[in-house]
């Protein structure tokens, strides 16, 4: 039944894009309407994906396979278990609104910004069905070069700047990741008799980490290259200064699916990779990384509270927001592994909305500092109205699914060492601390100054707004109410890594063998 | 019944939702549905409050279960369920009975506000929060219920947010409340980690089970707990946030910060008495924390000059001395003072705001005076509260005050009783000068505002008179004989695990014994309190007349002026959390947001320019001269056949 769906959704963007590049160019509707038309059907094809999908069934579905490189056994491989699915899902979703919601800023260059988002749609896509390591490294550097262009072409006046640091950043960790890609594929070669058939098979790459298991000084040191790759898109403490630049350049679309999917890329990569092909090393670095966590946790919160640049808050929110996920990772255990994913789509739609929102008042005032905001709730009701009940679930209002994901979360971490989760519990106070106080100068208190100088260009949230955001609204409060209708989907992908883990055990880093 | 008991939530939901949607459309007649709602959610609540206090949902009470919540895999579901026990009963009827009532008054007391709806919506809000508070079976989800009644409290404190101190309260109240909902927090996961689950009742018998072995010590697990108590009802050191909450209108002051969400805490550590039972140790640091709020707040509250505030310490004091019930195990004593207090003070609170609404928005104490004859309605029931609160027999606030100190003397915690025996003169005291600041005396009302001065509008008054009937009846009805009364029969079956744990003996009360010295004692001093204030502030009753002397009161605040001092400044507290918190911790992230610009990303850019630097330099080499690139290869090979020969002469 879903043969060929996974390559369906991957590719339907691609279509578009070739489609828009041959449509005149003094027509940009068009362009804006075959885009929006083709992230809808990538995204109709991705729902489908998800009803079709078993949660019960272990192991990855709609796999196709094709020989690709057959002398070094690389293969278009693709496939999903539920943690793909429910993140196709995510970029699906946020890519139609992003689109819809460019429609009004975008003015400029309409045609080529519409194919470098849909090209970036596939890049993102394409990395969370990859099954072959080769070609995730192909989707991986993919999602780069449109977003290069984003940042670069449409973002603001220091975008050269933003977008080269962040190409270069994670280029750097990326290519790291390439060498280590090689050598697993090397020793997999060697372990099997100079055969290549499968040495880029994460399938049969995973079973052989999971029996013979690959030498821990390969682990040690191809684990270090997968999680520079992974840390530095999360992006986890001390990498994370990209974050800020980019997202203050980046168009709002940018910005949304930056924050959105760009970030899961990490999260995502340390689940299915790094993990499951190098446990033992996963397990001697857990600690490490977990201290990392925390810091981002507290760190990128205390940071957040004086930032005078709504982005900038926002973009350091996420520091400390995906400190939860990968803490949620690497805790390793089951209400830990929940709660991260769940926090990654939970983080996807709610900051996703943040930044369409911060959008929305930057399109009027074409200024995003805090310091001469004040009083909006007066003149925009509906706008502060919607901006407060995201702000509320990015706090981690219970009821809503922010809350969930990070309780899971702080649960296993409580099992995992009381004292980490009573560190990572201080994250509440700040949370609401930074949001709190943003949403008072905001939107309390008399218009300001400058608000008033704008007079009548100052007016409230407008329909087509509206409309990007109310399905977030809607996913944020029902996933709230019923998690579960994530977390069954998962069932699988997090049984199959903490079994993956259970014979693994940590390497003494000064005498390993 | 299981379908009654969801509506009792379900319902005010609805009027949330509905007025949330279409109220700005409603406009003015907005309150048609928020009221209707809680008018029909307290008639349903009644039904099920009699079936359960007559013994027909037997002594567990009634579960619902609604659906599964967060399904984590095999080892952890969570449930959202109701359960009605008669606890939970008790505490319907004071939260959907003051609810109405605040609900109807504020008809008249928001009539005027252009967010009319908007403060319906709220209200409604509220409602549904605290109603899933006291009526959820599983920790988690009454952690749900905590953070959206804070969520209320916020919006309703900010509702006149174009006020900065409004804005400024609001945000003060919900991040204090979220440091004690930290501790509750961890509690929870403390609790689930060690019994696997979340259900209130279950998880406690598991781990206060003979033998369980838990990864964190049980006092420490009832004190976490605790925390998030202390946040919700605002006791020291997390109080500072009650005060300011005054920010927001009168009505939503009764309600939830002096009749029910303030109530919270001192609920959940009733629902887990059996937890703090088997930890001794986290009960004394209760009482003690519980009795040191009582007399804080109420020094505090003898020289505030704004008429609410001195509710609102109060308040606080009030709270103070139900933890300081709880601490000693003295659990249903401390429910009974919650249900009176809950009353009373909630009549203080609408009285104080219809003085407010006559004198047209005029808080302050100094500018009243002689209100007495003006607003005869007003002013009836609030001397009513006032002796009520004051713990004169025999009105609701005698019995139940009485009992905490009685039981606190008897059960061996002879400094609470002694502690809570002068705050009892302190409260009779600041009660009266409040009155006679008021309603007796010269009028020192403003001469434009005097000739307005008007009673409210029945709209206003009936909820008054309605309240004033528990004030005076309520201990009377339930709480006589003391310490056997109807209260003590309803929540015996709650708590009679806790009790059998402590082993507090059961004497019976005896009036020529030392219960009637300690109810003496304690009228005693309520009657020297007042008297006092009489003697400064004046009264005017019929055949008790006399006038204030502002002298005295100089020449008293003069001797004393450390003190006096201390009490106008709340002890500091607000000043050395503003130094700590906001100056010292405003620096902190100023440094961290250095330290990220300049030595993290400072350090990422350097490797940047170091690898620019170095690409400049190998340039160089690339001349593009052949003879240049000759010269190096054959410096190569010489290089390469010298160690060759070095490397093979060994």
């Amino acid at each position: 039944m879903l043969d060929h769906t996974v390559s369906l959704v991957t590719f339907v963007p691609l279509v578009g894009a070739i489609v828009i590049a041959f449509l005149p160019r003094e027509r940009p509707d068009l362009a804006r309407a075959t885009a929006l038309v083709a992230a809808l059907v990538a995204w109709l094809f991705s729902l489908g994906l998800l009803v079709g999908f078993l949660p019960t069934h272990p192991g990855f579905q709609a796999v196709e396979v094709a020989d690709w490189i057959p002398a070094f056994g690389i293969q278009y491989k693709v496939g999903v278990d539920g943690l793909s699915v429910v993140l196709v899902v995510l970029t699906t979703t946020l890519t139609w609104i992003s689109i819809l919601a460019s429609f009004g800023p975008i003015r400029e260059r309409v045609k080529e910004y519409m194919v470098s988002f849909l090209i970036l749609e596939v890049g993102m896509i394409g990395v969370f069905v990859a099954l072959d390591l080769f070609l995730f490294y192909i989707f991986w550097e993919v999602v780069l070069v449109p977003m290069y262009l984003i940042i670069g072409i449409w973002g603001g006046a220091n975008r050269i700047y933003a977008t080269i640091k962040f190409v270069l950043y994670t280029l750097v960790g990326s290519l790291l990741m390439l060498v280590a890609i090689l050598a697993t594929a090397f020793a997999f070669q060697d372990a099997h008799g100079g055969q290549w058939a499968g040495a880029f098979d994460f399938e049969q790459l995973r079973t052989f980490a999971g029996t013979t298991g690959f030498a821990n000084g390969l682990q040690l040191a191809a684990f270090l290259a997968f999680f520079l790759a992974f840390a530095i898109k999360v992006p986890m403490f001390p990498f994370h200064t990209w974050l800020p630049d980019a997202h203050v350049e980046a168009p709002t679309a940018g910005s949304v699916i930056l924050a959105g999917i760009l970030l899961k890329l990490g999260a995502y990569g340390f689940i299915r990779f790094a993990i499951p092909l190098f446990p033992d090393a996963a397990k001697t670095y857990a600690p490490a990384i977990i201290v990392l966590s925390l810091i981002a946790l507290i760190y990128g919160a205390i940071v957040a509270l004086v930032q005078p640049d709504l982005k900038k808050l926002v973009a350091y929110s996420s520091v400390s927001h995906m400190g939860f996920v990968t803490l949620g990772i690497f805790i390793f255990q089951q209400q830990g592994l929940y709660g991260a994913i769940l926090q990654m789509v939970n983080h996807g739609l709610i900051t996703g909305a943040l930044f369409l929102l911060v959008g929305v008042v930057y399109e009027r005032t074409h200024d995003r500092t805090i310091a001469r905001m004040g009083g909006l709730s007066a003149r925009t009701p509906v706008y502060a109205a919607t901006f407060g009940f995201f702000m509320l679930a990015s706090l981690g209002l219970p009821g809503l699914s922010g809350f969930v994901g990070e309780f899971l979360v702080l649960v296993g971490t409580f099992a995992y060492n009381p004292v980490v989760a009573g560190i990572a519990t201080l994250t509440m106070i700040f949370a609401a601390g930074y949001l709190l106080w943003m949403y008072q100068r905001l939107f309390f208190g008399d218009l300001s100054e400058f608000l008033r100088g704008l007079g009548a260009h100052l007016t409230d949230i407008r329909p087509v707004e509206t409309l990007t955001l109310v399905p977030l609204a809607t996913l944020v409060v029902v996933f709230g109410l019923f998690p579960g209708l994530i977390l069954h989907l998962v069932d699988g992908t997090v049984t199959s890594v903490l079994s993956g883990l259970q014979r693994a055990t940590a390497i003494n880093l000064f005498f390993w063998q | 019944m299981e379908s009654l008991v969801v509506l009792i939530p379900a319902l005010p939901l609805a009027g949330f939702i509905l007025t949330g949607l279409f109220g700005r459309r409603l406009d003015k007649e907005a309150h048609w549905l928020a009221v209707g709602v809680v008018v029909v959610s307290w008639l349903i609540s009644m039904v099920v409050v009699v079936a359960a206090l007559s013994g027909r949902l037997g002594d567990a009470g009634l579960s619902i279960k609604l659906w599964e919540w967060i399904p984590a895999g095999k080892a952890f579901h969570v449930d959202v369920g109701f359960t009605v026990d008669n606890l939970t009963a008790v505490l319907l009827i004071v939260v959907t009975t003051i609810g109405m009532l605040v609900h109807v008054y504020s008809i008249g007391y928001m009539a005027h506000d252009p967010g009319y709806w908007r403060f319906f919506a709220y209200l409604n809000l509220f409602m549904f929060s605290m109603l899933v508070l006291v009526l959820a079976s599983s920790f988690l989800v009454v952690f749900v219920a905590w953070e959206l009644v804070g969520l209320s409290s916020y919006l309703l404190i900010g509702f006149w947010y174009g006020r900065r101190s409004a804005a400024l309260a609001a945000k003060k109240a919900f991040i204090v409340n979220r440091v004690g909902d930290v501790g509750f927090a961890l509690g929870i996961m403390a609790i689930f980690v060690n019994t696997g689950t979340f259900e209130i009742r279950e998880s406690i018998e598991k781990l206060t089970a003979a033998g369980a072995v838990l990864t964190v010590p049980l006092p420490v697990i009832a004190l976490l707990v605790f925390a998030g108590a202390m946040g919700k009802s605002a006791q020291f050191p997390l109080h500072v946030w009650l005060p300011d909450a005054m920010e927001g209108p009168t009505p939503v002051s009764a309600l939830i910060h002096a009749a029910t969400m303030v109530n919270a805490g001192v609920y959940l550590v009733a629902r887990t008495n059996l937890l703090f039972a088997h930890a001794p140790d986290a009960m004394v640091v209760v009482a003690a924390i519980g009795i040191f709020t009582a007399i804080l707040a109420a020094s505090i509250a003898l020289t505030q000059t704004d008429i609410k505030r001195v509710l609102a310490y109060s308040t606080l004091s009030q709270l103070g001395y139900m933890f300081a019930a709880l601490g000693v195990g003295a659990w249903a004593a401390a429910i009974f003072h919650l249900m009176s207090h809950g009353f009373f003070k909630g009549l203080l609170f609408l009285d104080s705001g219809s003085v407010i609404h006559a004198v047209d928005g005029e808080q302050d104490m100094r500018l009243m005076g002689g209100l007495s004859r003006k607003i005869p309605i007003t002013y009836g029931t609030m001397l009513i509260g006032s002796v009520a609160i004051s713990g004169i027999p025999p009105l609701a606030g005698f019995f139940s005050k009485d009992e905490i100190l009685a039981s606190a003397f008897k059960n061996g915690f002879l400094w609470v009783w002694l502690v809570g025996f002068i705050v009892a003169g302190l409260t009779a005291f600041y009660m009266f000068r409040l009155m006679g600041l008021t309603f007796w005396g010269p009028s020192r009302v403003d001469r434009q505002v005097e000739p307005h001065i008007h009673e409210s509008p029945p709209v206003m008054t009936g909820p008054l008179i309605v309240l004033a009937i528990p004030s005076v009846f309520l201990g009377l009805l339930i709480g006589f004989p003391p310490e056997s009364g109807l209260i003590h029969q309803w929540l015996e079956p709650v708590f009679t695990d806790g009790l059998e744990v402590l082993h507090r003996p059961e004497a019976a009360f005896n009036v020529f014994g030392i219960d009637g010295a300690l109810v003496l004692s304690s009228v005693l001093i309520a009657a020297v309190g007042i008297a006092v204030a009489w003697r400064l502030f004046g009264v005017e009753l019929p055949r008790l007349s006399r006038e204030p002397d502002p002298e005295r009161v100089r020449a008293l605040t003069a001797r004393a002026p450390f003190l006096y001092r201390a009490s106008l400044n709340k002890w500091w507290f607000d000043d050395l959390y503003d130094l700590l918190f906001i100056r010292v911790g405003g620096r902190v992230a100023a440094f961290l947001w250095w330290f990220d610009r300049v030595i993290v990303d400072g350090t990422v850019n350097q490797i940047g320019i170091e690898t620019q630097r170095a690409g400049r330099l190998l340039r160089q080499v690339q001349t593009g001269r052949v003879q240049n690139y000759a010269l190096g290869i054959a410096l190569g090979l010489l290089v390469m056949a010298g160690s060759y020969l070095v490397i093979t002469a060994r």
